[in-house]
């Protein structure tokens, strides 16, 4: 039973070690996050979709609806909420705005780890002759 | 004891019939994502039919204005050629891509092969291209539900599902359809910036051009015609187009088997 104060002692340096990596951490600016420039064209042209915040988490849902509704329904306007209209395509109405897709949309991506296969057939025109 | 046991089966029973139709109802909904109603509508610019069809008049033909035609086609919709391939062992005629196309006449019309054609169709070359069936064996065929039949009688791909099976081109007797061997963009010269192009691994065809139907204009192939090749609605009787089918002997491709080919050849 003497040996209480030795045991807790060895438990706080157990725990420490377990959690330095977190405090080493603090500080750093190795957690930022990705930072998505918005470009100055797509300021110029005015708000997105959605919200910024919702866009963040809905533009792959959108664009999914999207597709479906002028492949298969040849619908090809989309009404926002707040009664804008869009043309829906992704080359030409999203990248239309941000027309910085590798500060844009890859950098987002690459710190995600997602790889859209869009870009095997869809064109980003700035990319192409 | 017995009750609860009589309980737990019922129970049981339950669970399992709903643990066998979930997936079967959510297996239905992939992909099936769609704009919610009242954000989505039509271009009021669109061209609307209840049945697309096509007339295309052979005496209109030479094979200078099929080749103009066939690479029209291709240059609105991205479609690769062989040629312009810069590394000359990358070429191969088998990776052909075609959504237009002119076959002399015994290979369009296989089942009209006579002895003594007329002679106005050795100088010509046919344009072939996807029949838009009304009973399209690669519809059946497709798998994933990647080839369908629109409302409006046209024949389409939804690229987004296409997993490059090729049952389709097993199952069209036209061989409208081709196969993306390799990454197509190699062979495209010049881009329109406004049509996707394909990638490896999927089929692809003729669309009637369905994106500039939906946006008011009519297909390529037709503009750049010369008058040889008209749409239409085949169900509207009071149109030019029906007035065309009027006057005019047509045939059509392998009628035998079955699929109602959409397109109609005055010869
Ligand atoms: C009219 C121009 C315009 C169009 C079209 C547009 N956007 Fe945006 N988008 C913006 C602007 C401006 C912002 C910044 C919003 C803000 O700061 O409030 C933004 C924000 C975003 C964000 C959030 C970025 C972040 O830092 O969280 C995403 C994601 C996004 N857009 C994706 C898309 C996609 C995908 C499309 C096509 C479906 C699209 N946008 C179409 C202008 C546009
Ligand atoms: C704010 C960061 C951010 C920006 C900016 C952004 N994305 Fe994304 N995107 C994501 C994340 C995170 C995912 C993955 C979501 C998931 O897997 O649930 C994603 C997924 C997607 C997907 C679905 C991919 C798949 O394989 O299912 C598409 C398509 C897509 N983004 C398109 C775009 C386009 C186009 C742009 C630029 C116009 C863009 N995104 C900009 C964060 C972003
Ligand atoms: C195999 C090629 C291919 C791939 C891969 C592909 N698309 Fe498409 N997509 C097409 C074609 C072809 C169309 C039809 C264009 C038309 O009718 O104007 C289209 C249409 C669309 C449209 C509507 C029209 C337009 O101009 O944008 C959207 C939105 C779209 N795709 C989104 C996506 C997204 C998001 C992805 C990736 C998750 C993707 N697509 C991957 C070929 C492809």
């Amino acid at each position: 039973m003497n040996d209480k104060i030795k045991i807790i002692a060895g438990l706080i340096i157990f725990v420490a070690i377990c959690l330095s990596p977190f405090f080493m951490g603090l500080g750093s600016d190795s957690n930022k996050g990705p930072d998505p420039v918005i470009s100055e064209t797509a300021k110029k042209k005015g708000k997105c979709i959605l919200e910024k915040t919702e866009m963040a988490k809905q533009h792959m849902v959108i664009l999914d609806q999207w597709r479906n509704s002028v492949v298969r329904d040849a619908q090809r306007v989309y009404t926002t909420k707040d009664g804008k209209r869009f043309d829906m395509s992704l080359s030409n109405t999203c990248l239309d705005c941000h027309d910085n897709k590798k500060e844009f949309c890859d950098r987002c991506h690459d710190y995600a780890s997602v790889t859209p296969y869009c870009w095997d057939c869809h064109i980003n025109p700035k990319e192409v002759k | 004891m017995k009750n609860n046991r009589r309980d737990f089966l019922k129970i049981a029973g339950v669970a399992a019939i709903g643990a066998a139709v979930k997936p079967a109802t959510s297996a239905y909904a992939i992909g099936e994502q769609f704009v919610p109603e009242g954000q989505a509508e039509n271009k009021s610019s669109v061209k609307k039919a209840t049945k697309w069809g096509v007339v295309i008049d052979t005496n209109k033909l030479t094979k200078e204005l099929m080749h103009k035609i066939s690479k029209a086609c291709h240059l609105e919709h991205n479609v690769p050629d062989e040629k312009n391939i810069e590394n000359e062992d990358h070429r191969n005629p088998n990776h052909e891509i075609k959504w237009i196309w002119g076959e002399e006449f015994k290979h369009a019309f296989t089942d009209k092969t006579d002895r003594y054609l007329a002679d106005k169709f050795e100088h010509i070359e046919i344009p072939v291209l996807c029949n838009h069936c009304v009973n399209p064996s690669c519809v059946k065929a497709c798998p994933t539900k990647a080839t369908f039949s629109r409302e409006d009688g046209i024949v389409l791909m939804d690229f987004h599902r296409c997993i490059g099976c090729r049952f389709c081109m097993a199952a069209c007797p036209f061989g409208s359809r081709s196969f993306n061997f390799k990454d197509p963009r190699p062979g495209i010269k010049k881009h329109n910036k406004k049509f996707p192009t394909r990638m490896k691994g999927v089929v692809e065809k003729c669309n009637l051009c369905a994106e500039r139907l939906a946006v008011g204009k009519n297909p390529v192939c037709m503009e750049v015609s010369e008058g040889a090749i008209t749409i239409g609605d085949l169900e509207n009787e009071t149109s030019d187009f029906r007035k065309l089918l009027k006057d005019n002997y047509t045939i059509r491709r392998k009628q035998s088997l079955g699929t109602e080919p959409s397109v109609y050849y005055i010869v």
